[in-house]
């Protein structure tokens, strides 16, 4: 970037220089983005309403905000939504690219800094990136094209028809003449931004990138040679190392501690006790005593000489083992009804034969490869953080309220971040740094959090238990269907605890159970949050989803027919479930329409249907294998998981194959669907084997990949097979991040079962099978 | 005490209890060599110490005196190491945080074993942990520089 005139769109870093000369600025779209007809000479059908507005900063689209050129022709690319892994850094910049034509390597993509008034939401979560926009960016795109364009034309002086960008050039069809995107930047940014309503996007027969699976990631070369920069890996002039003893049960608080003790060891350099503030905290620190440090050995010596102790509070009695008999004595009473469809009571004493299920699923934890990590520098009124976060925006606002501070005065710069999976939404870790440097008095302070304090100090998967009771009649059709979900609130960090599942929580794979039953009922029994509670890829969907596919194949088990036909029975015929018909409680459909994205069966089916096939379902399998099958709609996106298992001798369980039909509406990046698909298989089946988090006196007992085992290569999940349905533009994108990780858990139990004629109803799988 | 760092001398003069993973990060900011675990159990700090894979995490200063380490930065000059080229032409990463690591062990195990067998492949890698899960596509690159070697 050499100066703002030779960008057409202002430069991030500069955008206070430029104040003023982009006062055309953005439009912000309250609602939604792109009803129809908003875009002219569009087909109507590739436009559709998202939730992107309901979101904090909803969504923007302004060129002059994301795009700008250099006069050596290097276009600028700015991506708000945080990178874990996913692909979005890439992928969204690449939908701007292809709309304005820009030649993929000579395009750079720039991070923004937590900026949701600027750029819209950057809550990089619930599989939205993508979903919510693809449309904003196709259009930041197509407009910058056209600016491009018409420059073009006005610098030959001939009729708009007659210029068209290609390839990072402007071409005059009837002469051939052109000129390069940094000839024509100056030019181009002179112009006014084209309303919304003139833009006009491509024809996916155009598409260059969208759609290919062509553009490798853009951190890939930096990322094999070890220069990609995460949290942890931040260094700024004059930065201190802190590492923070936390209290080991939540809302405890330090009731002594050595100072000096810690003070004698080489390299300390102070010691702060950081105040726990009370539930609901929010992403609030836990309290307790930091050291800081000329290097992190030093922190980390000086802590173990702290010796702390702690008055533990009213979360002491937190016993895993415990929980779960209240949970199980709750799941067995009856709930608040959530969804009642007939009189399942009725259908229940007048069935042939009940069924009765109960499963139980552990805590869990993100366990990101990178644990957290954040450097902040609190002065002169101002506060700059660098820290690996899901949530920029929320996290610029949480650490101002923390400082006392406009938001305009604190500055988040994003690094990427070493896996998210939701743990990274949460900026304790952010506000910890804040903190100390403002004690500090502004000397910049980098917190690090080693596997430990990750482990032991997260925002906990929520355990859950859950009842299912299905009724069949003289005809052996499923005549009723009641299940009861028991499992603490995330909410408990916003508010004072409910007590029970949330509409968020029930909109994530209960509400919206798409099973043909004609008594239907969905409950949700009481449970105690005692620690603190974070979504984890999927969130709830990975119990929910277990229950009912679990209990599916158990009902084919007993009536001896064939799962996969049998769920398809279940799930009935192609038709739109519509939950908000007959739900008692509100309504959540992940934040969208339910009009963009119904409850559609027939995609249900069509994905079963696939994963079968692709699979080889029926096939002759070795002796000690099975197969199993499960899906689940979550984020509006529609998965169906066939696994292989091979079960030896001493009840060791291998998953040989694995076959995923994804359904998410228009594939914007195939192979990163892929790797998502690949990557969900493997943490789905470290759920199914291994991940657990007990508690035991309020403490959390696990504390590294020792005693908190996650998958290892070899381990199973090496041939994932993923098979996308194919969609044009007109069906919208949904999410991707998390769809894969629900249907599989169930399916891996559904082949143990299979394999083995035994059912796995309590989660990880651990040593059952060899006891 | 002296130790070679991607082939520099370098002189140490602090606590020699220090694991080399906070000298290489904290003190050279050879930041490639990522912080997993602090115990040995997840291989992303993992370096060579005269050609053989050894977690820096667990190891410490005083072990490495007169010894020649080389971590990701030192692989290769260009990023062009076979194993680097695998691992770019199999898409392997997601976050990427655990790739430097898991490509010094594939290296180390090609140094040692130039035609690694799938088991042995698993067997190497099965130290270095990605939660992202992408195993498969590790294994196919490992495997793809062992033929290329």
């Amino acid at each position: 970037m050499k100066s703002f005139k030779n960008t057409i769109i202002e430069n991030v870093s500069r955008r206070d220089l430029l104040k003023g000369v982009v006062s055309a600025g953005g439009l912000v779209l309250a609602v939604q983005f792109l009803p129809r007809d908003a875009v002219a000479g569009q087909n109507a059908a590739d436009q559709y309403a998202t939730g992107a507005g309901g979101m904090p900063g909803g969504a923007v689209w302004d060129p002059r905000v994301f795009v700008s050129i250099a006069t050596d022709g290097t276009v600028s690319i700015i991506t708000h939504r945080s990178e874990m892994g996913t692909g979005s850094r890439t992928s969204l910049p690449m939908a701007v690219a292809d709309e304005m034509e820009a030649d993929w390597s000579k395009v750079k993509i720039v991070q923004a800094p937590g900026d949701e008034q600027k750029y819209g939401n950057q809550d990089t979560d619930g599989s939205r990136s993508i979903r919510h926009f693809i449309q904003p960016m196709r259009a930041c795109g197509a407009a910058a094209r056209q600016m491009l364009e018409k420059a073009a034309a006005i610098a030959w002086s001939v009729p708009d028809t007659e210029v068209s960008a290609m390839n990072h050039f402007v071409v005059h069809t009837p002469s051939g003449k052109k000129m390069g995107y940094g000839e024509l930047a100056a030019a181009a940014a002179a112009l006014p931004t084209p309303e919304l309503k003139r833009v006009t996007l491509k024809d996916p027969s155009e598409f260059r990138y969208i759609g290919k699976g062509n553009v490798q990631i853009t951190d890939m070369r930096d990322i094999t040679m070890g220069k990609a920069m995460y949290a942890q890996d931040i260094s700024v002039p004059g930065m201190v190392y802190a590492v923070v003893a936390r209290p080991p049960v939540v809302g405890g608080k330090v009731k002594s501690f050595d100072a000096a003790a810690a003070m004698k060891v080489p390299g300390v350099l102070k010691v702060v006790q950081i105040p726990a503030t009370p539930a609901p905290a929010k992403f609030a620190p836990k309290g307790g005593v930091a050291v800081i440090a000329k290097n992190t050995w030093a922190a980390l010596r000086g802590r173990e000489a702290l010796n702390v102790t702690w008055n533990d509070g009213p979360n002491a009695d937190y016993d895993s083992d415990t929980f779960k008999a209240q949970m199980a004595a709750n799941a067995r009473k009856p709930g608040n009804v959530e969804r009642n469809e007939g009189d399942v009571d009725a259908a229940l004493a007048g069935a042939k034969k009940v069924i009765e299920r109960e499963y139980y699923i552990p805590h869990g934890h993100h366990a990101t490869m990178e644990p957290p990590a954040a450097v902040a520098k609190v002065a002169g009124g101002k506060a700059e953080v660098w820290a690996c976060v899901q949530s920029p925006g929320g996290t610029r606002g949480d650490v101002a309220g923390a400082m006392g501070m406009k938001e305009a005065d604190v500055t988040v710069n994003v690094t990427l971040l070493g896996g998210g999976f939701g743990r990274k939404s949460k900026c304790d870790f952010a506000l910890e740094a804040a903190l100390l440097s403002r004690d500090m008095g502004g000397t910049p302070v980098k917190v690090v959090w080693t596997r430990e304090d990750d482990i032991q100090h997260g925002f906990y998967h929520s355990v859950s238990y859950q009842h299912v009771t299905a009724g069949l009649d003289a005809n052996n059709k499923v005549v009723a269907w009641r299940h009861r979900s028991v499992s603490p609130s995330l909410m408990s960090n916003f508010m004072p605890d409910p007590k029970r599942e949330s509409a968020l929580e029930l909109g994530l794979g209960l509400i919206d159970t798409p099973f043909n039953v004609p008594n239907l009922r969905l409950e949700t029994g009481e449970a105690v949050s005692k620690t603190r509670i974070g979504w984890f890829r999927s969130v709830n969907n990975i119990p929910h989803a277990f229950a009912m596919q679990s209990m599916v194949a158990e009902l084919a088990a007993e009536l001896g027919r064939d799962p996969k036909d049998f769920l398809l029975e279940m799930i009935g015929p192609a038709r739109i479930v519509d939950p908000r018909k007959t739900v008692t409680s509100e309504l959540w459909n992940y934040g969208d329409p339910w009009e963009t994205y119904p409850v559609d069966t027939g995609r249900l089916r069509r994905v079963v249907e696939r994963a079968a096939k692709e699979a080889g379902w029926g096939r002759k399998l070795p002796a000690g294998h099975g197969m199993g099958i499960a899906v689940q709609r979550s984020f509006l996106t529609y998965v169906a998981t066939v696994v292989e298992v091979a079960v030896d001798k001493d009840g060791t369980v291998s998953v040989p194959r694995v076959d995923t039909a994804i359904d998410a509406g228009f594939i914007v990046n195939p192979e990163r669907v892929r790797s998502q698909v690949e990557g969900a298989a493997v943490m789905g089946l470290s759920i199914a084997k291994y991940t657990e988090i007990t508690f035991k006196n309020g403490r959390v007992q696990q504390s590294n990949f020792g005693d908190y085992r996650v998958l290892r290569i070899g381990e199973g999940a090496m041939d994932v097979r993923t098979h996308i349905i194919a969609n044009g533009i007109e069906v919208p994108s949904s999410g991707v991040g998390e769809p894969g990780v629900p249907p599989f858990a169930p399916a891996f139990t559904n082949a143990v079962f299979a394999a083995t004629g035994k059912r796995i109803r309590n989660l990880p799988l651990g040593e059952q099978l060899s006891a | 005490m002296q130790v070679k760092v991607n082939k520099q001398d370098r002189k140490y003069e602090g606590d020699p209890q220090m694991p080399l993973m906070w000298y290489l990060r904290d003190e050279l900011g050879l930041t490639g060599t990522k912080f997993g675990c602090g115990v040995g159990l997840c291989g992303a700090c993992t370096v060579h110490v005269n050609g053989k894979a050894v977690r820096s995490c667990a190891t410490s200063m005083k072990d490495v005196a007169g010894q020649a380490v080389t971590t990701i930065e030192g692989l290769s000059p260009d990023g062009n190491h076979p194993i680097q080229k695998a691992w770019r032409a199999e898409n392997v990463p997601q976050c990427g945080y655990c790739q430097p690591g898991q490509i010094m062990q594939g290296a180390a195990l090609l140094i040692e074993n130039k035609k690694p067998s799938d088991e042995e492949i698993k067997s190497t890698m099965a130290g270095n942990i990605c939660r992202c899960g992408c195993y498969q596509r590790i294994f196919a690159a490992v495997k793809a520089a062992s033929k290329e070697a």
